[in-house]
């Protein structure tokens, strides 16, 4: 893991160019992240990271994804979303859009007074969508003024996290531990499902959709407990997994390799956790008759059941490795894509792991 | 109260004129609010002043390195060892207990360096010249507070003994005068070596910092552009071969050395008397500097360019053997001799002199005297704590009870959480100062401004973690407030439910069910219909769950479940007595249905709530209420009558038919 200082990182975004996007309480930058393929007489050589450009920013960056290759959707305490464009050519980053008041509490007329800070963005080219602290959702799309839709009060508790189940679908969790589906095709302001735990109303805080098995949801909460529910079925979790001992911030499943999923908390700790198996090395005698098929192989003819909706994963090869030992403040935000991971953390420090699986 | 030995710093308010018009302020946690106040005009000579004032508010800060960029690095860093130090306290014992704090200590001084190196690189990159001239400015202050530090471990952690002592001293000589290199870099680039204006120089600075290797080497240079002086460097290049020298880890005994210090001593002494080095002035003030006199150090003043390099020089051909507890008579005799009182000595000199005077307290207090211990206490407070560690510092109680470790402590910590960011460094270190530590932390973490819920959640689960439960109900009720202000009622409640706090979900309730009235529906569905458990945090919220499954039954037409349930709300005291009316009206639709819904019992049960409700008020009252309320009592009366005869014919006939 590589170590970069900076100030406290509350948003990380990775693209496919190997550029990392940090946010921080006032300014977003661009990192490069690859490795820099200078080949020495030993063997490779591995740059380190490199400060590309940067741009103040209003308010506290909550959430960012990259909407494309150059664009990147910032998430703000002031209750504004913002497009940032970088320009690869000369290494600058520019506003290309901003709703300034996507997000805001009763009086919109009052500037920041009435501000709501955003909380979750997601983006499916060409659209974005936004929740907020003021329970708004919105749906954007690019180079359009104003909101494609927006459901008021779509909740009356805070939004924490949200993310696309299917094209027209998308999930949320809120403070009062609801995961809500809703769909855009319908014209009324109701979520189509709601699922809860059961016992006590602990908030959830971040959620995530399997990148191939559409119906495998998860998401963490304020106790750190990692929940994974099936959304075909039933208003109950699959598995509860004790996890963090705080709150756990963000979940992310490995978008191509989805037996991989991270968890980040409060309590400083990064947590990967791999249910990979490799089914020609195991001996014959784990695969114990009656017992759900608890492998995810790769021929594409077999049906499989996902590790992850096993009743109690931990009872099979499930690694769980903390990826950030020595962390004492909290690690506020990841992100992974192909073999590099990025995380941003309170101690003002960010980390960038290139070999995830090396 | 400790003396004032300086005098205060004048800081000019912009836009107010002190001279004409009065200032008033308030102090707050890390700043202090400063505005301008308008006095009668009796106080000011008679003069009238009219028209406007400065109409600003201005907050004074002191400490601007909290917000340096660069430096941040240099408090996060140090955070982390710091909680390491103090974490590792109650395992370390015995001889191994030092070793592990002079790695403590090195890792501090590395920080420094770091953070130094960095200044160094914005500061000439930088072209603005007023940012220029404030990095070079802190690149000073870090590269003296390193300069101290080091000494500080040398003399009070590390402790060395005699002949070690000397050993450690060198290295710190050497590592922080640093032109050295790129003279002799210089010097051995040219074309002819010995013949650069420098050589001699690199040669005396080599020897006046004991490098008798680099010096040698220098010299053979010498010998061989220089033919006819090759005897002489021959002898003076075996006198440095064969100059004593203790080396740490070596088995050779403190005696031993000084006798064979001694030999080589007198043997220098004979060359010299000789004349061997007469012919080359340079050569033969090596000799004499050899020999350790002072005048021919001293002439090398520029060379050394500080008093502590001459002491240094001075012991290592002197008294190589010099012991700790005689350091303090050279260390003022060699300051003397330096300065030769032409200039007086500065704060730098103040602080080391104490050091190597063994005065700790002196020390600390000289460093936070002068300036260049930053503004901000980062340097007093974590070499004191170190130098607590090592058990040094007597515990020496300030007048207002707590130790000087302590206090350096929390005036450091106080400083961090005026930043937006850095508070959260700042807990851990409350958390180690025993005696104020939690008081100040209640204090300060009240008074984090909570701009997003996410800052909130952080700031509460440092309070649940330290027991601080009266943090955690204030800061839940405020959030709370905000968010019933921003009618955001599912939110209030979740903050309610986290502080456990029953009154405030009373007040979420009574807000609903206000809401309720004036609708005719409740607002929030999602809300109230999937309370859970959290239902029974407060009899008023339990009683709103219950209402809107009655509303949900009615709405399923499961209608004697609903009834029941209608009952059992006044019966068992769940519903405010101010909602009974309202249940009653709702119980009316139940009671005209088509078919007998509540039993006699029950009916009985809702006539005797009816009178309880109608029995509590006063005549007056009776006669004040609008029509509207006598009709309803009057609709109810009817309706109840009508009800328990049906119910009374229908429990009387149906006998199993």
């Amino acid at each position: 893991m590589t170590k970069i200082s900076s100030s406290s990182v509350c948003g990380v975004a990775l693209s496919s160019l190997e550029l990392a996007a940090f946010g921080d309480e006032n300014k977003i930058s661009i990192w490069s992240v690859g490795d820099f393929g200078n080949v020495g007489t030993s063997g490779e050589y591995q740059g380190e990271p490199q400060l590309l450009c940067d741009i103040r920013h209003h308010g506290d960056v909550m959430d960012m994804q990259f909407f494309d290759q150059e664009r990147i959707v910032v998430a703000s305490s002031t209750g504004s979303v913002t497009i940032f464009r970088h320009h690869q050519n000369n290494q600058t980053l520019s506003i290309n859009q901003r709703w300034e008041r996507a997000h805001y509490h009763v009086d919109p007329d009052i500037p920041f007074c009435g501000g709501a800070s955003c909380t979750g963005v997601i983006c499916n080219n060409p659209e974005i969508v936004t929740v907020g602290e003021d329970g708004r959702i919105n749906l954007f799309r690019a180079d359009h003024k104003e909101a494609v839709r927006t459901i008021e009060n779509a909740d009356s508790s805070t939004l924490h996290a949200v993310t696309f189940l299917r094209t027209t679908e998308i999930l949320t969790v809120n403070s009062i531990g609801q995961l809500k589906i809703w769909d855009f095709r319908q014209q009324r302001n109701e979520p189509s499902q709601i699922f809860s735990l059961t016992g006590d109303r602990i908030p959830l805080h971040c959620v995530d959709r399997h990148p191939n098995q559409q119906h495998i949801v998860a998401t963490g909460g304020q106790d750190g407990m990692l929940s994974i529910w099936d959304v075909r079925q039933g208003s109950m979790p699959v598995s509860l997994l004790n996890a963090h001992e705080a709150e756990m911030w963000e979940v992310h499943f490995h978008p191509s390799n989805p037996d991989h999923l991270f968890t980040c908390s409060e309590d400083g700790s990064l947590w990967h956790w791999d249910t990979s198996t490799d089914v020609s090395e195991k001996p014959s005698f784990f695969h114990q008759g009656g017992r759900s098929i608890t492998v995810l192989s790769h021929t594409a003819n077999q049906s499989v059941i996902s590790a992850w909706l096993n009743n109690n994963p931990t009872k099979d090869r499930m690694e769980i490795t903390n990826l950030v030992p020595n962390q004492t403040l909290s690690v506020n935000s990841l992100d992974v894509l192909g073999p590099c991971l990025v995380c941003g953390t309170d101690s003002e420090a960010i980390y960038v792991n290139r070999h995830l699986f090396s | 109260m400790e003396e004032l030995d300086v005098e205060p710093a004048v800081t000019l308010i912009p836009g107010v004129d002190s001279n004409r018009k009065q200032m008033c302020f308030d102090w707050g946690p890390g700043e202090m609010l400063v505005c301008e106040t308008l006095f009668p005009k009796g106080f000011i000579s008679g003069r009238e002043e009219k028209g406007l004032g400065c109409p600003n508010i201005f907050i004074v800060r002191k400490d601007q390195d909290v917000y340096s960029q660069t430096l941040r690095k240099l408090f996060n860093e140090s955070h982390g060892i710091f909680v390491g130090l103090q974490k590792s306290e109650e395992e370390l014992a015995g001889k191994s207990k030092k070793a592990q704090l002079v790695l403590v200590s090195k890792n501090y001084r590395s920080v420094i360096r770091a953070c130094m190196e960095e200044m160094h690189q914005l500061a000439i990159s930088t072209r603005d010249p007023e940012l220029q001239c404030q990095h070079s400015t802190q690149v000073c202050i870090l590269s003296a507070m390193e300069l101290i530090w080091n000494l500080c471990e040398i003399i009070f952690v590390e402790i060395a003994p005699a002949g070690h002592l000397l050993l450690y001293l060198l290295d710190w000589v050497r590592l922080h005068v640093c032109d050295v290199d790129s003279m002799v870099r210089e010097v051995l680039n040219s074309e002819n070596p010995s013949k650069h204006k420098d050589f001699w120089n690199a040669v005396d600075i080599f020897v006046l910092q004991g490098r008798m290797d680099e010096a040698r080497h220098l010299l053979s240079k010498e010998a061989s552009a220089n033919p006819t002086s090759m005897g002489m460097c021959r002898i003076l290049d075996d006198l440095m071969k064969k100059m004593p020298v203790l080396s740490i880890g070596s088995t050779q005994t403190l005696t031993e050395m000084e006798l064979k210090w001694q030999h080589w001593h007198e043997e220098c002494q004979q060359y010299l008397q000789d004349g061997t080095f007469a012919s080359n002035p340079h050569m033969e003030s090596i000799c004499k500097i050899l020999l350790g006199d002072e005048n021919a150090i001293l002439e090398k003043r520029e060379l050394m360019t500080t008093w502590y390099h001459f002491l240094v020089t001075r012991l290592l051909y002197s008294h190589p053997t010099v012991k700790p507890v005689e350091l303090r008579f050279y260390a003022q005799s060699s300051l003397d001799l330096f300065l030769e009182g032409e200039s007086s000595p500065e704060p730098l000199d103040s602080i080391l002199m104490a050091a190597f005077e063994f005065e700790i307290h002196q020390v600390i207090k000289e460093c936070r005297k002068c300036s260049i211990a930053l503004s901000n206490w980062w340097f007093v407070a974590h070499l004191t704590d170190l130098l607590d560690h090592c058990k040094l510092l007597q515990s020496h109680n300030l007048y207002f009870g707590s130790n000087m470790r302590e206090f350096l402590l929390l005036e450091y910590a106080s400083g961090l959480f005026s930043h937006r960011c850095l508070w959260q460094l700042g807990v851990d270190y409350f958390d180690y100062c025993p005696e104020y530590g939690k008081v100040y932390l209640e204090l300060h973490i009240e008074r984090i401004p909570l701009n997003t819920e996410q800052k909130a959640l952080k700031v509460l689960r440092i309070c649940e973690q330290r027991q601080m439960h009266e943090q955690v109900r204030s800061i839940c009720k405020i959030m709370a407030m905000k968010a019933v202000r921003n009618n955001r009622l599912g939110s209030a409640l979740s903050w309610s439910i986290r502080a456990k706090d029953a009154a405030f979900a009373t007040l979420i309730s009574d807000r609903f069910l206000k809401d309720y009235c004036e609708r005719g529906s409740f607002s929030d569905l999602d809300l109230i219909d999937n309370l859970g458990p959290s239902m029974l945090l407060s009899d008023r919220l339990t009683f709103l769950g219950k209402y809107r499954e009655f509303h949900r039954l009615y709405g399923e037409k499961r209608f004697s479940e609903a009834a029941k349930l209608l009952l059992m709300l006044m019966t068992a005291r769940i519903a405010p007595c101010s909602f009974w009316m309202t249940l009653l009206i709702d119980a009316l639709p139940l009671l005209e249905q088509k078919e007998v819904i509540f039993s006699a019992e029950q009916t009985y049960e809702l006539m005797r709530c009816l009178e309880d409700l109608t029995a509590g008020k006063t005549d007056n009252q009776k006669f004040q209420g609008d029509d509207i309320e006598t009709t309803k009592v009057d609709i109810l009366r009817l309706a109840l009558a009508r009800n328990l005869a049906r119910a009374i014919v229908k429990e009387g006939t149906l006998e199993g038919s």
